[in-house]
């Protein structure tokens, strides 16, 4: 009898072990990882005319915007490269990045009601924003891809070269780096809501401090260690390097923000974990 | 003796008061640095009873103080209080939405908490999407589902709309498809929060049955509800909360009576006095201001003996004269029905009434079976029907199983029915 006592399946403290984020559970609740998901996908499009067309013209407008903007009237070098496709090589792959860092940074407060209701991992929620994002990444990326293989048989500035095989890793780590942001702020937001505010511009002012309108090479030598401390920036220029073959790669400064989002996404883990016992006392 | 399924040992739970704004930072800060230093958290030491109508001095408040309670497998543990007693506080913590300030809670096996119907229900998407969402939300999985769905479908009624957005669905549908999906659940422990208090009488019978059914298949239930009779129905024991504390815990009946007299026992005076809170409506034109029952000599009590004939006296305060009226008088049973009504005038005629104090006893002969009850008083315009006063359960008083006379004395521990009509047999 007493032997059987100690054996408890659940145990509820009020404080755990930092390291024990139970990640496990997350295993079980992988059904729910995808019909989350699946949700998302669905919804978002249900009762509009255009549908899942949307998902092109957000990335192409954009990029005709800036091809006016920074391209015709700001007269921002493309390195040589057709505006549109130099643009949109940046956009899809940062829009991944921003998509999933605005709406993981919201988890907690979007939903508390059913946070409030019912318990599962609440990890659960913006892991499905990174794979829903995915999805619409996939879809955005065959657009540029389109582009990319016009331009590829009508022009010869365009040089793809092997560093293609890392496009996949560079998707994971922008992933992962929108998840790890978006965690955590989701986190900081649940008691203080000031950084709410800093989200819109701090992500506009981030995607400038990105070489996403403008390439690397036209930054002064000077700053250029301030834009490259931004992690984002290695990942972009080696994703424009692979596909048009501009643009700067260094493994060392890839290194350094795999490291950056390993760090990040690790901390992002322990913070959520922490304010997802509580939060719902706070939000 | 059973297993243990579920151990609760020294749960308390602290809320602060308020908005959180610029003032929270400092406390926060001070917390932070009492723990660098190792030193316990210095509000967990103050903080005042859960007691909603005193304002206490402190901004903490104990939602739930010191609870230990052990369940074990097969048991359908009831759990009432009044509002604000920490009831869905419990259920909060045992279902992990929120922590405890301070304790443990140890379960074996899968626990579902059931605090509402159709959680994360999705309004574009269709009722069988939904049954998927819902059910993986509950911590169902896909192939789980799937063998039941069928069965959910047409547990809930609603086969007819199913691939209908479920925004498109009466409420009732909504809470239909809710619960159907959740009594699919098969948890060895379920906690439900008075969902049952929803949807038609047919859905609701359908739920009980299934509640009974899934306490009879050896599962571990806690339920948590402010009907008394499905309480009854369901449950083998019961707990009490009060303000955040467990007052007590035991068998089912026992418990509910306790409940229900010590809800009413402030009012301990035999003088009657209602007290101004009691009255619903404010109206300024009359106001009942006592109720008490006596015996036949007088005598204020509030016990009776079986087939007491006794006397209900009560005091209206009319402050201008109201003609076109009518007084209802009820007896109330412990779960607040009316189960009596008696008015001054047996053809069902309106009455008026002059400014002043009017004091009336009325005779009654003896109509109720044992047990708990209460006085109901009411006036409201006859034919209008506006009430001008009312006092919904005042003055509890109770009636033996034993006669005044000691004679005999009601034989079964069930009491059937609420009065006893007086009839005439004859075989024929």
């Amino acid at each position: 009898m007493k032997n059987q006592k100690e054996n408890w399946d659940l145990i509820i403290r009020p404080h755990t072990k930092w390291y024990d984020l139970r990640l496990s559970e997350i295993l079980n609740y992988k059904d729910l990882l995808f019909l989350f998901v699946k949700r998302d996908f669905v919804s978002v499009y249900k009762q509009t005319i255009l549908g899942p067309a949307w998902f092109f013209i957000q990335p192409i407008i954009t990029a005709i915007t800036f091809t006016v903007i920074f391209g015709n009237l700001a007269n921002i070098s493309t390195d040589g490269l057709p505006p549109v496709l130099f643009y949109l090589c940046g956009i899809t792959l940062w829009n991944y990045l921003s998509d999933t860092l605005i709406k993981t940074a919201d988890t907690f407060t979007a939903n508390a009601s059913i946070f409030g209701k019912v318990y599962f991992p609440r990890m659960i929620v913006p892991l499905s924003v990174v794979l829903s994002n995915l999805i619409k990444f996939g879809v955005q990326f065959l657009l540029f891809i389109a582009v990319w293989v016009y331009y590829l048989i009508t022009q010869t500035t365009v040089h793809p070269n092997l560093t293609l095989i890392l496009v996949p890793f560079l998707i994971l780590l922008m992933g992962f780096l929108g998840l790890s942001f978006g965690i955590i702020i989701s986190s900081m937001t649940t008691k203080y809501r000031d950084l709410k505010f800093l989200i819109a511009f701090g992500i506009q002012l981030m995607m400038y401090a990105t070489p996403i309108v403008y390439p690397l090479s036209i930054v002064p030598q000077k700053y250029k260690w301030l834009i490259l401390a931004n992690p984002v920036t290695s990942i972009i220029e080696t994703f424009k390097y692979a596909f048009l073959g501009v643009g700067e790669f260094n493994w060392l400064y890839l290194l350094y923000s795999l490291c950056f989002t390993c760090v990040l996404f690790f901390l992002g883990l322990v913070i959520f974990h922490k304010v997802e016992k509580s939060f719902m006392d706070t939000v | 003796m059973g297993n243990e399924v579920l151990k609760v040992e020294n749960i308390s739970k602290q809320y602060r008061l308020g908005q959180f704004g610029t003032g929270t930072m400092s406390h926060d800060v001070n917390r932070w640095w009492h723990k660098i230093r190792g030193k316990e958290d210095p509000y967990l030491k103050i903080g005042d009873v859960n007691d909603r109508s005193i304002s206490g001095g402190s901004e903490y408040v104990w939602s739930l103080k010191d609870i230990n309670f052990d369940v074990k497998q097969g048991e359908v543990l009831g759990i009432i209080g009044k509002n604000g007693a920490g009831k869905s506080t419990l259920l909060k913590i045992l279902s992990q939405v929120t922590t405890p300030t301070t304790g443990e809670v140890k379960v074996k096996g899968r626990i579902a908490a059931l605090l509402e119907v159709g959680t994360g229900f999705h309004p574009d998407l269709s009722g069988r999407e939904n049954i998927f969402l819902n059910g993986a939300i509950l911590g169902m999985s896909k192939a789980e589902i799937k063998l039941k769905l069928d069965e959910i479908i047409e547990f809930s009624g609603v086969a007819k709309y199913i691939d209908t957005p479920v925004k498109r669905y009466s409420s009732g549908m909504m809470v239909r498809l809710g619960f159907a999906i959740a009594a699919h659940l098969e948890p060895e422990i379920l906690i439900v929060d008075e969902v049952l208090a929803v949807g038609d009488a047919e859905f609701q019978k359908k739920c009980m049955g299934k509640m009974k059914e899934v306490s009879g298949e050896g599962r571990t239930v806690l339920f948590v509800s402010h009907n008394m009779p499905s309480i009854r129905a369901l449950c083998s024991s019961v707990m009490i909360l009060k303000n955040g504390k467990l007052i007590s815990i035991g068998e089912t009946n026992e418990m509910i009576s306790d409940y229900l007299s010590s809800e009413t026992k402030s009012i301990k005076n035999e003088e009657g006095v209602i007290p101004d809170n009691l009255s619903l409506y404010n109206t300024g034109e009359a106001k009942f201001t006592q109720a008490r029952i006596l015996t036949l000599n007088q005598t204020p009590t509030t016990e009776l003996f079986f087939k007491q004939n006794f006397i209900l006296e009560f005091t209206i305060d009319v402050f201008k004269q109201i003609t076109d009226v009518n007084i209802s008088i009820f007896i109330v049973n412990a779960f607040g029905e009316n189960i009596l009504m008696a008015v001054e005038n047996e053809m069902y005629k309106p009455t008026s009434f002059d400014k002043g104090t009017h004091t009336y006893s009325i005779t009654f002969s003896d109509h109720l079976m044992p047990g708990e009850y209460s006085i109901g008083l009411a006036i409201s315009y006859f034919h209008t029907g506006n009430s001008i006063d009312h006092v919904e359960s005042f003055y509890n008083f109770r009636i033996l199983k034993e006669t005044e006379t000691k004679d005999m004395e009601y034989p079964w521990a069930t009491v059937h029915g609420y009065t006893k009509p007086h009839t005439k047999w004859s075989k024929k």
